[in-house]
């Protein structure tokens, strides 16, 4: 916080000349994909940092075949409902763990610590088997699973921080007027917890739509590929075209809803990162 | 992962329960049970089970173009992974990225915290756009930096790398991946170091100040002692996931040159080889890997696993 007069014009325009060159770092790799994306063919190659001819093509081109639509479909699909489960899963647990006193809670806060982390890869190869045998290899279920599973750490300890912030005077108070723990749970403390539950909400669904390793290991067909798998085999609109204007159209396609995000919820990402991460 | 599943398990504990328990915490103990059922039973379900079954899978000759040779070998898949010299490149080239890249996510990740922290105008913009390299989707991010690099379509291979195809190259390809790796973890490593610096009191930074501290000491005086075990967790959560370095790898080289990472490997195995026994093998050692890297953190630095006494609290 700045502390009254010590802020003279001389080092305000020391910390803007730090801000740019962080802005810089962040933004360059970003907008030079948005830059090829926007590239007609004749000029993808010329190694300009901005277009010289600008066109539309790319998009057009990616919205009109199914090898874009459908891992699009998935990947929404398939991150909104893992979010959703793993949200309400990571609810339940969360306040047991910061509300509710019972045995076997340092083995739950332990073992989803582990998850946290696990390596992904050796889960790769066992898994592909058992959802071979289980045929959920290559459907919407195979990744949501495992996508819940990783989500839930990070549900828990997030939501779990953001639940002991909450007054817990009212929960007593509405269950002196009756209500039963699970009551006091639904009518009092979820609409408290509401803020909370949106942050872990996203930083659940940023961590399903960036997933790449259980995408390509799980899938084999645009039943469940998503984006990410799908554009590492892109071939662009006929098979003997460089893809790069398409898949730089396509990255920036779902790169768009994380920018929406850190616009709208800067706050709250930084306080849901931040929370789980230190203890109080 | 249903309510009646979970509830089952619950019910035969109660009768036997210590009868000082009054009607109350019985029910709080039963809620607490229920609640967490379901969210231990799907983590178990798809880690515990298939970590178990790897294991047993390791065992045995398994290639699934040969499914009728199937048997038991003991323990010739490790012996075969690990007189394997693609398995020690692969070891070799994923610690190499690890190591750099989170020693110079902590420096920049420190100095991006305290920018962070600090800065007198902008921090929303600041905070804004840090948050765009930890949220971009990896491989996005990849295929940026793989054609900015590349020969004559790049701005940076035109920049930097003259002639040359820098990814076709294993050391250049190498400072390529960990500057993938870099840009887009940083923002999580200052993230995590900026909740530390939340918790170091402006009174003992005024104090220092005061007794003559330059800021260099204010830095490592005051600063990193109050931060140690913010920065032992991000260190630990940094390594541990830089360890399974795999997006950047499979965009930027697919492993040519000696570059791939362990991940890499086990991953080529199994779509390429679709040998399930060798590639168990691969899943039990970096398991393994990463629980020693876990354990010498927690026990060597004394690391507090975040949340470890949360549990505890109330």
């Amino acid at each position: 916080m700045a502390i009254g007069g010590a802020v003279t014009p001389g080092r305000k325009a020391k910390w803007a000349i730090i801000d740019i060159i962080v802005v810089v770092y962040a933004l360059v790799p970003v907008l030079w994909i948005v830059s090829l994306s926007f590239k007609t063919k004749d000029t993808l190659a010329d190694g300009n940092f901005i277009p010289r001819d600008w066109t539309l093509q790319n998009y057009a081109d990616i919205f009109a075949t199914d090898e874009f639509i459908r891992p699009l479909i998935n990947s929404l699909g398939i991150s909104i409902i893992a979010t959703l489960i793993a949200v309400v899963l990571g609810m339940m647990a969360a306040y047991a763990i910061a509300r509710l006193d019972f045995p076997g809670k340092k083995a739950l806060v332990g073992v989803s610590l582990l998850i946290a982390m696990f390596p992904q890869i050796s889960l790769v190869t066992p898994l592909f088997n058992i959802e071979r045998e289980l045929g959920l290899f290559d459907t919407w279920p195979g990744l949501i699973l495992p996508y819940i599973t990783f989500a839930l750490p990070l549900a828990i300890y997030t939501l779990s921080a953001f639940f002991r912030e909450i007054p817990w005077e009212l929960e007593k108070a509405a269950k002196m007027d009756g209500a039963t723990p699970g009551q006091a749970f639904w009518k009092v403390i979820a609409p408290l917890a509401a803020p909370g539950v949106f942050t872990t909400a996203i930083l659940v669904f940023i961590f399903c739509w960036n997933d790449f390793l259980f995408a390509i290991s799980l899938t084999s067909t645009e039943a469940s590929r998503t984006v990410p798998a799908a554009l590492s085999f892109f071939t662009g609109t006929s098979q003997f075209e460089d893809p790069t204007g398409t898949i730089s159209a396509a990255a920036v396609v779902i790169t768009i809803p994380i920018i929406l995000f850190v616009l709208f919820f800067q706050r709250r990402i930084v306080a849901g990162l931040t929370s789980g991460a230190v203890k109080g | 992962m249903s309510h009646a599943v979970t509830e089952a398990p619950g019910q035969p504990a109660r009768p036997q329960g210590k009868p000082a328990l009054s009607e109350g915490k019985k029910a709080e103990r039963k809620l607490g049970l229920l609640l967490c059922a379901p969210a231990a039973l799907v983590m178990l379900a798809v880690t515990g089970y298939p970590i178990i079954y790897s294991i047993w899978l390791s065992l045995q000759r398994y290639d699934l173009r040969f499914p009728d040779e199937r048997q038991f070998v003991g323990l010739d898949n490790y012996v075969a992974v690990l007189s394997n010299s693609y398995w020690w490149t692969a070891f070799g080239t994923t610690m190499f990225i690890t190591v750099v890249s989170v020693a110079i996510e902590l420096v920049l990740g420190m100095a991006l915290a305290l920018i962070m922290h600090r800065t007198l105008v902008g921090r929303g913009l600041v905070r804004t756009v840090t948050l765009i390299p930890y949220g971009i989707v990896t491989v996005v991010a990849a295929f940026s930096w793989f054609y900015a690099w590349t020969p004559e379509t790049g701005y940076l291979a035109n920049a930097l790398a003259g002639d040359g195809a820098p990814l076709t190259e294993q050391w250049p390809s190498l400072w390529i991946i960990i500057l993938a790796e870099v840009w887009k973890t940083t923002p999580f490593m200052a993230l995590l170091l900026m909740a530390g610096l939340a918790l170091v009191p402006d009174d003992l930074l005024k104090a220092a100040s005061v007794d003559g501290a330059n800021a260099w000491q204010r830095f490592s005086k005051v600063m990193v002692p109050v931060m140690k075990p913010a920065i032992l967790v991000a260190l630990l959560f940094r390594t541990l996931d830089a360890f399974r370095v795999f997006d950047n790898i499979f965009v930027l080289t697919n492993g040519a040159n000696d570059t791939g990472s362990v991940s890499m490997q086990t991953y080529n195995n199994l779509i390429k080889g679709l040998n399930l026994g060798i590639g168990s093998a691969m899943a039990v050692l970096i398991f393994v890997t990463v629980a020693l890297i876990a354990f010498i953190f927690i026990k060597v630095f004394g690391t507090a696993a975040p949340g470890s006494d949360q549990g505890s609290k109330r």
